[in-house]
């Protein structure tokens, strides 16, 4: 690791202020940490922001919840408002890492971080959550853009997540053996705005499978997408698993996703 | 005494300091002034190095000497050594090309060692490293041992056309081609052993240390065999005085035969800490371990194997292309020869075999012994082709096994691959193993895993091992550059209570219960008696470490040999303190007793005596302390069945294990706890190798692809079933406490019980491990390999 200057401020402003030159957000660190330690990046700060109080807990709101972007994927797992609102929420974020990931982990940087196998960008997406930053409102949707990108300008802070609660969800992941990231994720969602059917871990970004969401918008049923084919161009492919197995599994995670509401 | 002797299941003693983090591992370990050593590792899997800059580094911060391969080699600093030579078929020895422990001229696999930064911390001795300009003209590489020897594959080293090592042979070919032609089936399968890398789950780490003053050298090492890396580091490489040179090898977090070589980073430590006159500590990080550390298996091998009208084995022939990697390892050589080709044999009568073994260079780290060393991959070839055969002669797979076994009235049994087994008794063990899976009950399983849509299948390994290795005369005449006896020595105390140290080394097994097990129950001393001391060359006698199951076979007849000893002294001072005569006293569980009288003297007072000798015999030396070498008459053989039986998603080619069985015979059992933790590791490291693990590198460029975990898979709680673990106990006969070795058994049952049930889940012949979901997909599938 190089060394850098460390800052630990105690509110969003004084955050944003530190956050010039190549200084870089710090909030789990489950993937900074590990690539400053291989080299990988040299950032002349750190700006951690464990030390803002308003960014960590979870809220209801508006039948929905407001969940902060310093709160852990064990802080969420373990929530009992989430398994009461959108229990497929606390289910993704079990499943995410080991338990030391978990504790340290949270919601804002994994979806800053926007690993293509990461859990949460498929729980946002198909829940239609938005994404709330120091500066605006983003939509799940147009928060996402592919490998390692967001909407979110340089300086611009994820302060929370705000999920409407869904009538029914469910998280299905298959795991990579190895890693166990998401080798394919499904999340699917049936909510007031019609169905949703989000997959994190088999493209290079978070997408939705449109035609398993009009085939589910007439018969929500596995069997309604069993023939929905997922085109396996454009997918990852590795050691793992190539782009027509990931393909196919999109399929059956989304059917068990799909009976796992039912 | 009941619960502390042998056959109790005694708690560990040594897990009190590893539970509650107070161990000391040599990571631990900070010596006043270290400095800090930092490998430039090549980043080409073959190359020229045409020159190496390390002017800009030297004059980085903190930092106190930056060495290369040209240093090495102006030091005249000998090359790591093989210490086995394997003579090939024509004769002569095989190629020992040199293996600098700084690159020279020449990198051979990605993570060589070019250059090392010597710094005084960490971070300082990285940055120089980035500081050193190397100059590569980069080769072609050649990866993978099928390919090792076509005619295109670049060549590594000087004199070593094709790549090749050795070509070695046992058997006589000829004569099992004619008894194959006359035979009534023939099965032949064509079969890989997947490459593994160790994954200790304490990195190799080592410590350096010059003494100027009396121009002696500590060598603080993660090593398994402390005294052989002492000789290796002064006889063979560094040209110092063995009595100059203290290796310590303290608590040690795991090896399965990786720390059992000398390996370049602790050489470059004990040799730069006389240079720069400053101790010189290096703790490999997770991604060195992968790249550096002496990988296991990868082998390719075709079997053929004869069988009569009644399944009966009339002969087998077996050709195997092993890798070595891009240099030879401290033990390559033996692994694919002397330990694989000998248990060709198996469980079976099959009269006559022949293999053949090529040994060949790729370029890739070093392979060496991995937990079984050889005889995992022989038993996977012979389980797999006994399944083949059973399958194709449409015969039960525990029958034609049953069939062809060894009967317990024919030990000693001599094989044709020249061991000689000393006792067993298989069909027991099958017989248990098939209650214990309840077989009876599959095929009901089978159908209603069917309703489900899933399938299932169950595979057996009846495996046979060789180890407590070994009787030193025989591995001399094939080729080992040492005898493999052990040593051991008794201390009391003058107040009762007793040191056992031993020339073995514990790095998670437990020794340091179950030796002082062996000897609180012959000595009549409770185990919180005895200290286990192990691991320092200048506090334990010359012995030969810990591998090949070798420590309590070994090791534990060396310190039952010890403990013999002081008994017999213990008798004559008795003798003399109760006023009879030697031949009148009995010794049992710590009491001297006059024969047929009450008349008695504990161990404990006989030490006293022994220490404060004022009435004592003339004649007798005082002291309670004594040493035994032993040297074992043959090896032991372990063997059992295990059944495995799986669930395959079809949907997604997941294989779940649901059961698996495992029957060991593993004679005397000193410990039943730490036996059956060392079964459920091996089966798990068996299954690592069966399901998930597998080292990969990129054909093309070499790099290695497995490079960490995110990539290599290794086998965690929740991939595996809770096992069912059963055992059966013919003694040894050869050594004193009967006992076969154990810690490797699991990893050599496992992956042909695993592949065999997964083959026969779907209906298939073979399947490559590791047996991935995607494969097991597209076999179901019945689409193209990925």
């Amino acid at each position: 690791m190089h060394n850098f200057d460390y800052h630990r401020p105690t509110s969003l402003a004084d955050a944003a202020k530190r956050l010039s030159g190549e200084a870089k957000l710090v909030a789990g660190g489950m993937t900074l940490i590990p690539t400053l330690k291989q080299r990988l990046a040299q950032p002349s700060s750190l700006v951690d922001l464990g030390g803002i109080a308003e960014l960590r807990g979870i809220k209801p709101e508006g039948g929905g919840l407001t969940i902060g972007a310093m709160t852990t994927h064990a802080e969420v797992a373990h929530s009992a408002e989430v398994k009461k609102t959108i229990p497929a929420l606390a289910v993704l974020a079990e499943g995410i890492g080991d338990p030391q990931v978990r504790n340290r982990g949270t919601i804002g940087g994994s979806i800053s971080n926007n690993d293509p196998a990461a859990d949460y960008p498929a729980g946002l997406v198909a829940l239609g959550a938005t994404v709330i930053t120091d500066k605006r409102r983003i939509a799940a949707d147009d928060f996402f853009k592919g490998m390692f990108e967001t909407a979110l300008q340089d300086g611009e802070i994820v302060t929370a997540v705000s999920f409407p609660r869904p009538d029914k969800a469910a998280y299905m992941k298959f795991p990579n053996p190895a890693s166990r990231y998401a080798m394919v994720g499904v999340f699917v969602a049936r909510t007031g705005g019609g169905i949703r059917v989000a997959v994190t871990g088999a493209g290079p970004g978070v997408f939705r499978a449109t035609e398993m969401e009009k085939a589910l918008a007439g018969n929500f049923s596995a069997d309604a997408i069993k023939s929905v084919k997922i085109p396996a161009a454009g997918l990852n492919s590795d050691m793992h698993g190539s782009a027509e197995y990931r393909a196919h599994l999109v399929n059956v995670m989304a059917r068990r996703a799909v009976t796992a509401c039912s | 005494m009941a619960d502390s002797g042998i056959g109790a299941r005694a708690l560990r003693k040594e897990d009190h300091r590893f539970l509650t983090g107070q161990g000391h591992y040599t990571d631990d370990i900070n010596v006043h002034g270290q400095l800090y050593a930092y490998f430039l590792r090549s980043p080409h899997a073959h190359a020229a190095i045409r020159k190496v800059d390390t002017g800009a580094a030297s004059k980085s911060t903190g930092v106190v000497a930056v060495f290369t391969g040209a240093d090495v080699a102006a030091d005249k600093i000998g090359g790591l050594i093989c210490g086995w030579t394997v003579t090939d078929r024509h004769g002569k020895p095989h190629k020992a090309p040199p293996h600098p422990i700084l690159a020279h001229e020449k990198v051979r696999y990605v993570g060589d060692h070019v250059a090392v930064v010597i710094a005084d911390t960490l971070t300082n001795a990285k940055d120089a490293a980035e500081k050193i300009e190397v100059d590569y003209d980069v080769l072609p590489a050649v990866v993978d041992v099928a390919k090792a020897m076509d005619a295109k594959a670049p060549q590594l080293h000087a004199d070593t056309p094709q790549n090749l090592c050795y070509d070695w042979l046992l058997g006589d070919p000829a004569q099992v081609d004619a008894a194959l032609a006359k035979s009534h089936h023939v099965a032949k399968l064509d079969l890989v052993n997947n490459r593994l890398i160790p994954n200790a789950m304490e990195p190799r780490a080592a410590i350096g240390e010059y003494d100027g003053g009396t121009d002696s050298y500590t060598c603080h090492s993660t090593s398994q065999n402390p005294h052989v890396l002492r000789l290796i580091l002064c006889a063979f490489i560094l040209g110092i005085p063995e009595h100059r040179v203290r290796v310590i090898a303290p608590d040690v977090g795991g090896g399965f035969g990786s720390k059992i070589f000398c390996y370049a980073e602790e050489v470059v430590c004990l040799w730069a800490a006389k240079k720069v006159r400053r101790p010189v500590k290096w703790t490999a990080e997770r991604s060195e371990s992968f790249l550096s550390d002496a990988h296991g298996r990868d082998h390719v091998t075709h079997v053929e194997l004869g069988m009569d009208k009644d399944g009966k084995f009339t002969a087998m022939k077996v050709e195997t292309l092993a890798a070595m990697g891009a240099y030879l390892s401290t033990f390559a050589t033996c692994v694919p020869t002397y330990l694989y080709a000998t248990l060709l044999a198996g469980q079976y009568t099959t009269p006559i075999i022949s293999a053949n073994v090529k040994a060949v260079f790729t370029n890739t780290a070093p392979v060496d012994a991995y937990r079984g060393a050889g005889r995992p991959e022989a038993t996977y070839v012979v389980e797999r082709i006994v399944e083949v055969a059973a399958r194709e002669m449409k015969m039960d797979p525990a029958e034609i096994r049953r069939r062809n076994f060894v009967k317990p009235d024919q030990f000693p049994y001599q094989t044709p691959v020249a061991l000689q087994y000393d006792s067993g008794n298989y069909a027991k063990a099958l017989d248990d193993a098939m209650k214990l899976a309840d077989y009876a009950g599959f095929a009901s399983r089978k159908a209603e895993a069917a309703k489900r849509g899933k399938h299932r299948g169950i595979g057996f390994s009846a495996y046979i091992e060789a180890c407590g290795i070994a009787p030193s005369a025989v591995v001399g005449s094939l080729g080992a550059g040492v005898g493999l006896w052990e040593s051991a020595q008794i201390r009391f105390n003058p107040t009762g209570t007793a040191q056992v140290l031993t020339g073995s080394h514990s790095h998670g097994q437990g020794h340091e219960t179950t030796l002082a097990q062996v000897v609180g129950d012959m000595l009549g001393l409770p185990i919180e008696n005895i200290t286990v001391v192990h691991g320092d060359t200048s506090q334990v006698p010359f012995g030969m470490g810990t591998y090949g199951s070798r420590s309590l076979a070994v090791g534990g007849s060396a310190a039952a040999k010890a403990a013999d000893k002081i008994i017999a002294k213990g008798k004559k001072i008795a003798a003399h303190l109760l006023e009879a005569s030697v031949d009148d006293i009995t010794y049992a569980k710590g009491t001297f007793r006059v024969a047929g009288t009450d008349k008695t003297k504990s161990i404990g007072e006989i030490a006293f005596a022994a220490y404060v000798p004022h009435n004592y015999p003339k004649d007798l030396e005082p002291g309670l302390d004594e040493t035994a070498f032993y040297d074992p008459a043959n090896f032991t053989y372990p063997a059992g069945v295990h059944i495995c039986e799986v669930e395959i998603d079809p949907d997604t080619g997941v294989t779940k294990i649901v059961n698996w069985a495992a029957v060991d015979d593993f004679g005397k059992v000193v410990n039943p706890m730490v036996v059956e933790g060392q079964v459920h590791g091996g089966i798990a490291q068996g299954i690592g190798q069966g399901l998930l693990e597998g080292c990969v590198y990129d054909k093309e460029t070499g790099q290695l692809l497995t490079g960490s975990f995110m990539d290599y898979c290794m086998p965690r709680a929740d991939d595996l079933p809770s096992f069912k673990v059963g055992m059966i106990e013919t003694p040894c006969p050869h050594n004193p406490l009967g006992v076969k070795g154990c810690g490797e058994a699991g990893a050599i049952a496992a992956p042909p019980a695993l592949v065999n049930a997964v083959t026969d889940a779907l209906g298939i012949r073979h399947m490559e491990m590791p047996l991935t979901s995607e494969r097991v997909w597209r076999t179901i599938h019945k689409m193209a390999a990925e």
